[in-house]
C-alpha cells in the first residue's frame, strides 16, 4: 500500500502540473498597459509555487516509499542537520522568496492603485444595480449631473436618477447599457453602486474592483487593443448574479466618436 | 503542573439515561455528542454539494426529490438560480462552522484534551454541557431556514452587507433566512466561547503531576492554541451577528449606508458602512481558517509520531510554529478584501504578513516530512490520512502564494481559484485530520477497531477524488471562472462547462466513497473487533487509562503522574520500542529535547 500511495502522489503531482505547463487554461491575452506587470508576477509566483509543490510532494512520496514497513531490526535515524537546518532553510529560502514576491507584487499593485489618473483621462461612470451595469458619459460639458436616488426608476429608464429638467449638468449626460472606449486612451472609471455590493471584472483588462454601496471608488486604465470583451459581476448580489454582465467595446477614436454621437441622439 | 483536578471537577457518575447520554457533564460524552453532530452536519453538507455540483454540470437537470425540500426553489426537481445560492450558503455555513470547527476542535478536543493532560474532566462541566447544547440548538436554527418563508439566505457563508442587511427586498431568504443564519451563528459563537473557556484552564491548570507544558502531546497543543484563537475570534463574530440581526428587526443601519435604491424603492436606512461587516467578519474569518486546521495539525502530528515510531525532529519548533500561525492569523485578514474598496495602502500592509505566514507553515511541513526520514513508518488508515493531510496542505497552501499578493488577486479574487485553495487547505486537509483522528482514536472511544481494509479503500477514493475535484478548480479560476454563479452564461465561461462536468462526476464518486466510512463507523461501533487498551503502542496518557473506553473519571482511583516527554519512541524498554508518559520505567531517552 505504501508504494502504491507513493506512486499515486507522484502521478498526481505530475498530472496537476501538466495543464499549467501546457497553458491549457489561462487568462486571455492582456489588453491593458498595466497588465504586463501582473502577468509577470503571476508567472513568477507560478514558478515558485510550482517548484515548491512538486518538491514537497516528491520528497513526501520518496520518504513514504523508503521508510514504510521496514525490517523489525531497522534502526531509527534522524535527518542529518535535524530541525535547525530545516528552520534556517525555511527562513532563508521561503523568506527570500516571499520578500521578493512581496516587493515586486507591491510594485505591480502600486502601478494600478497608487498613481492618480492623468488630467487628460476620459471619465466614464459605471453604475451597478441588481442585475445590470449602466454607463454614463458626461457629454460636451465634461461634467456629470448629480444623482437623485429618489428619482431612479427603471420603468421610465431613468437608471441614474437624473433630473434633466432642473440640473443643467445632467442635460447632456449620455447613459448606455454597453461600455465603449477609445483604444489607447486612459479611462477614469468612476464606480457607483445603486443598491448592493457588486464588482467590475474584465479579464482582458486585468481589472477587478468591487463597488462599495455608499462609497464611490474609482479606477483608471488604458486599453491597448480593439475588440469586444465581457464585463461580469464577481460580487454575489442576489439571484441574478450569474447573469449580470455587459460588454466593453474598445474602438478606434473615430469609431468611438461616432458611437457616442449616435448614443447622444438616442437619449 | 497543578494537582487540583480532583477537587475542581469531580462530579459523580450519572445513573439516569438522560444524565448519562443526553445532558451529560462528562467531557467524553460531550465529545462524542459533538462528533455525532459534526457527522450529521457533514452528511447534510455533502449532499448539498452533490446537488450543487449536478446543477453546475447540467443546469437544467431534475434532481429527483429536490422538489420535496422546496417546491418553489426546485420546481420539478430543477434548481432555480436563487435556490442554488441558498443551498450554497447552507453548504458553506454547515461545513465551516458545524463540521470543520466542531469535529477536530470541539469533538476530539473535548474527548481527549482532559485525558491527555491527565485530568478527570474539564474545570466547568456545566459550561461544557451548555457549550454543546447551545451549538446543537444553533445547528437546528440554521436548518430551520429550509422550512420557513422563502428558504435559507442566498448571501453565501460570508453574508456580505448590504445584501444580508436590507431584508427581503434583496431577494429570497434575505429576510427570515438571514435572521435565522445570524441567530444560529451567534449561538454557535456562544458555544465555542464556552468551550474555549474550558479548554484553556484545562490545559493550564489541570495538568497531572509531572506534565509540564512541553510534555503535552502536540494534539493537546493544537487544541490549546485553537481555544485561544476561538476566544478572541468568536467574540468578534457574535456581536457582528447581533448587529446584523438589529439591522433587520430594530431599524438600525450598522451595515447599510444611505440612498440605496432596490427595486426602485429608496431604502429607509442611513449612515451604515458595508465595509464594517467585512472587517468584523474577516477578523473572525481568517483566524477561523486556523481554528479549523490547527487541531488537525496537532492530530496529524500525534498520529504520525505513533506510526513513525520516533518523535518529530523538533517538538518545540512545531509548537512555536503553530503559535506563530495563530498570532499571524489576526494580521492577515485584509487579504480577503484587496479589491473590496478598502484603502489600497492597507492591502500592502495585509499582504506582507500573509506572505510571512508561509514561513511557519513551511517549517511545519518540513518538520513533518523530514521526520519521516529514518522512521519505521507503519501504514494504516490513520497514518494514510495523516500523510494525505500533508500532501493536501501543501497543495492548498502553495496557492496561497498567489492570493497573498494584491496584484495577482485582481485576477483571481472571487474565482474558483479561491474556492480550490480554501477547500484543499482548510476543508479537505481538516477533513483528513478528522478521518485520521477517527481511525486512530476510535478504538479508545468505543473499545472496537475500525476495519482497516475499508479504511484503506476510503482513503484511496478520498485522496485521488479530492485532487480530481479541487485541482481543476484552480485551473478554472486561472481562466477567470467566477465563483457563486448558478450557471455559466457569459460567453467565455461556456467552454469551461466540460471541466465542471468532470468535477461533478469526481465529486459524486468521492462523496460515495465517504459512505464507506460511514458504514465502517456504524458497523464497527456495534460489531467491530474488540480493541486492546493500547492498540497502536502509543505513549500519551489516553493509552494509560485503566479501561477502554476510559471510565467516568478517566483514570480510576489515581490520577496519573507523568515521568516522560510525550513521544518516547525508538527506545528500548520492557514494553518494546516505546515508554509511556506515565511509566516509571527509566530508559535511555535519546529524544529528550533540550
Amino acid at each position: 500500500m505504501a508504494k502504491f500511495f507513493a506512486v499515486t502522489i507522484i502521478v498526481i503531482a505530475i498530472a496537476s502540473a501538466i495543464p499549467i505547463l501546457r497553458h491549457t487554461w489561462v487568462a486571455p491575452e492582456d489588453i491593458s498597459t498595466h497588465g504586463a506587470l501582473i502577468d509577470d508576477q503571476m508567472s513568477e509566483t507560478m514558478a515558485e509555487a510550482g517548484i515548491s509543490f512538486l518538491a514537497a510532494q516528491f520528497v513526501l512520496a520518496i520518504f513514504i516509499w523508503q521508510f514504510s514497513n521496514p525490517r523489525p531490526d531497522a534502526k531509527i535515524k534522524n535527518f542529518p542537520g535535524g530541525a535547525k537546518g530545516l528552520v534556517i532553510a525555511a527562513f532563508v529560502l521561503v523568506g527570500a522568496e516571499v520578500l521578493a514576491l512581496g516587493i515586486f507584487g507591491a510594485k505591480a499593485w502600486a502601478d494600478v492603485y497608487f498613481t492618480p489618473p492623468t488630467a487628460s483621462a476620459m471619465p466614464v461612470q459605471v453604475q451597478a444595480g441588481q442585475f445590470a451595469f449602466y454607463f454614463r458619459y458626461p457629454g460636451p460639458d465634461g461634467t456629470f449631473g448629480p444623482i437623485h436616488p429618489e428619482l431612479i426608476n427603471e420603468g421610465t429608464q431613468n437608471f441614474y436618477g437624473l433630473d434633466t429638467d432642473h440640473d443643467a449638468d445632467s442635460k447632456d449626460d449620455i447613459v448606455t447599457a454597453e461600455m465603449a472606449i477609445p483604444v489607447n486612451k486612459e479611462i477614469h472609471l468612476l464606480m457607483h453602486s445603486k443598491d448592493l455590493g457588486h464588482s467590475f471584472y474584465v479579464r482582458e483588462l486585468r481589472v477587478q474592483q468591487d463597488f462599495v454601496p455608499g462609497l464611490d471608488v474609482s479606477l483608471h486604465f488604458t486599453a491597448t487593443k480593439v475588440g469586444k470583451y465581457e464585463i461580469v459581476c464577481t460580487q454575489l448580489c442576489g439571484l441574478g448574479h450569474y447573469n449580470m454582465k455587459a460588454y466593453l467595446e474598445v474602438m478606434s477614436q473615430e469609431d468611438f466618436d461616432s458611437w457616442l454621437k449616435k448614443e447622444q441622439a438616442m437619449q | 503542573m497543578h494537582d487540583m483536578s480532583a477537587h475542581a471537577v469531580q462530579h459523580h457518575q450519572p445513573t439516569t439515561f438522560i444524565r448519562k447520554h443526553v445532558f451529560s457533564l462528562d467531557h467524553k460524552v460531550i465529545g462524542k455528542q459533538y462528533y455525532a453532530l459534526a457527522l450529521l452536519a457533514a452528511l447534510i453538507g455533502m449532499v448539498l454539494s452533490w446537488m450543487m455540483r449536478i446543477h453546475l454540470g447540467w443546469t437544467n437537470a431534475a434532481i429527483p426529490g429536490l422538489q420535496l425540500l422546496s417546491k418553489n426553489g426546485a420546481p420539478g426537481g430543477v434548481m432555480t438560480p436563487e435556490y442554488y445560492l441558498q443551498l450554497m450558503t447552507m453548504h458553506g455555513t454547515i461545513m465551516v462552522f458545524f463540521v470543520l470547527t466542531t469535529a477536530p476542535f470541539a469533538a476530539f478536543g473535548n474527548y481527549f484534551l482532559p485525558i491527555q493532560v491527565g485530568a478527570e474532566d474539564m474545570p466547568f462541566p456545566h459550561f461544557n454541557m451548555m457549550s454543546f447544547w447551545v451549538t446543537f440548538v444553533g445547528f437546528w436554527v440554521l436548518i430551520a431556514a429550509f422550512f420557513v418563508g422563502d428558504g435559507p439566505s442566498l448571501g453565501g457563508w460570508t453574508q456580505y452587507a448590504p445584501l444580508s442587511a436590507v431584508g427581503p427586498v434583496a431577494g429570497p431568504g434575505e429576510g427570515m433566512g438571514v435572521i435565522l443564519w445570524a441567530t444560529s451563528i451567534a449561538l454557535f459563537c456562544v458555544g465555542q466561547l464556552l468551550g474555549a473557556l474550558n479548554f484553556i484552564p484545562t490545559t493550564l491548570d489541570l495538568r497531572a503531576k509531572g506534565m509540564s507544558m512541553m510534555r503535552l502531546p502536540l494534539s493537546a497543543w493544537g487544541w490549546f492554541i485553537t481555544s485561544c484563537m476561538g476566544l478572541t475570534a468568536f467574540a468578534v463574530l457574535m456581536p457582528a451577528c447581533i448587529l446584523l440581526i438589529l439591522d433587520h428587526v430594530a431599524g438600525t443601519s450598522f451595515f447599510v449606508p444611505s440612498n440605496l435604491v432596490i427595486n426602485d424603492q429608496l431604502q429607509p436606512h442611513s449612515g451604515g458602512s458595508t465595509l464594517l461587516w467585512q472587517h468584523l467578519f474577516w477578523f473572525f474569518g481568517h483566524p477561523e481558517v486556523y481554528i479549523a486546521i490547527v487541531p488537525g495539525m496537532g492530530i496529524v502530528s500525534h498520529v504520525l509520531i505513533a506510526n513513525m515510531r520516533k518523535p518529530m525532529l523538533s517538538h518545540r519548533v512545531l509548537i512555536y510554529s503553530m503559535g506563530a500561525l495563530a498570532v499571524l492569523s489576526y494580521m492577515v485578514y485584509g487579504h480577503h478584501m484587496f479589491v473590496s474598496g478598502m484603502n489600497p495602502f492597507s492591502s500592502l500592509a495585509f499582504s506582507f504578513p500573509t506572505l510571512a505566514i508561509t514561513i511557519p507553515s513551511t517549517i511545519i511541513v518540513l518538520i513533518w516530512t523530514f521526520s519521516l526520514y529514518g522512521s519505521k513508518l507503519r501504514i494504516n488508515s490513520a497514518s494514510l490520512f495523516a500523510l494525505g493531510f500533508i500532501s493536501m496542505f501543501v497543495a492548498g497552501g502553495v496557492s496561497g502564494f498567489f492570493l497573498a499578493q494584491p496584484s495577482i488577486d485582481i485576477m483571481l479574487h472571487a474565482t474558483y481559484f479561491v474556492v480550490g485553495h480554501f477547500h484543499m487547505v482548510m476543508g479537505v486537509a481538516a477533513m483528513f485530520g478528522i478521518f485520521s483522528g477517527t481511525y486512530f482514536w476510535f478504538p479508545k472511544m468505543t473499545g472496537r477497531m475500525m476495519n482497516e481494509t475499508l479504511g484503506t479503500i476510503h482513503f484511496v477514493i478520498s485522496f485521488i477524488g479530492t485532487y480530481c475535484i479541487f485541482m481543476p478548480f484552480h485551473y478554472l479560476g486561472m481562466a477567470g471562472n467566477v465563483r457563486r454563479y448558478s450557471a455559466f452564461v457569459a460567453d467565455y465561461l461556456q467552454p469551461l462547462i466540460p471541466v465542471h462536468r468532470f468535477i461533478t462526476v469526481a465529486a459524486l464518486i468521492t462523496g460515495a466513497g465517504q459512505l464507506i466510512f460511514l458504514y465502517n463507523l456504524i458497523h464497527t461501533r456495534f460489531w467491530g473487533a474488540p480493541a486492546t487498551d493500547n492498540p497502536w503502542e502509543g505513549t500519551s496518557l489516553e493509552w494509560s487509562t485503566p479501561t477502554t473506553p476510559p471510565p467516568h473519571n478517566n483514570f480510576g482511583d489515581h490520577l496519573p503522574v507523568v515521568y516522560h516527554d510525550p513521544y518516547q519512541y525508538g527506545v528500548k524498554s520492557s514494553t518494546g520500542d516505546y515508554v509511556m508518559q506515565a511509566s516509571q520505567e527509566q530508559v535511555a531517552t535519546v529524544n529528550e529535547e533540550k
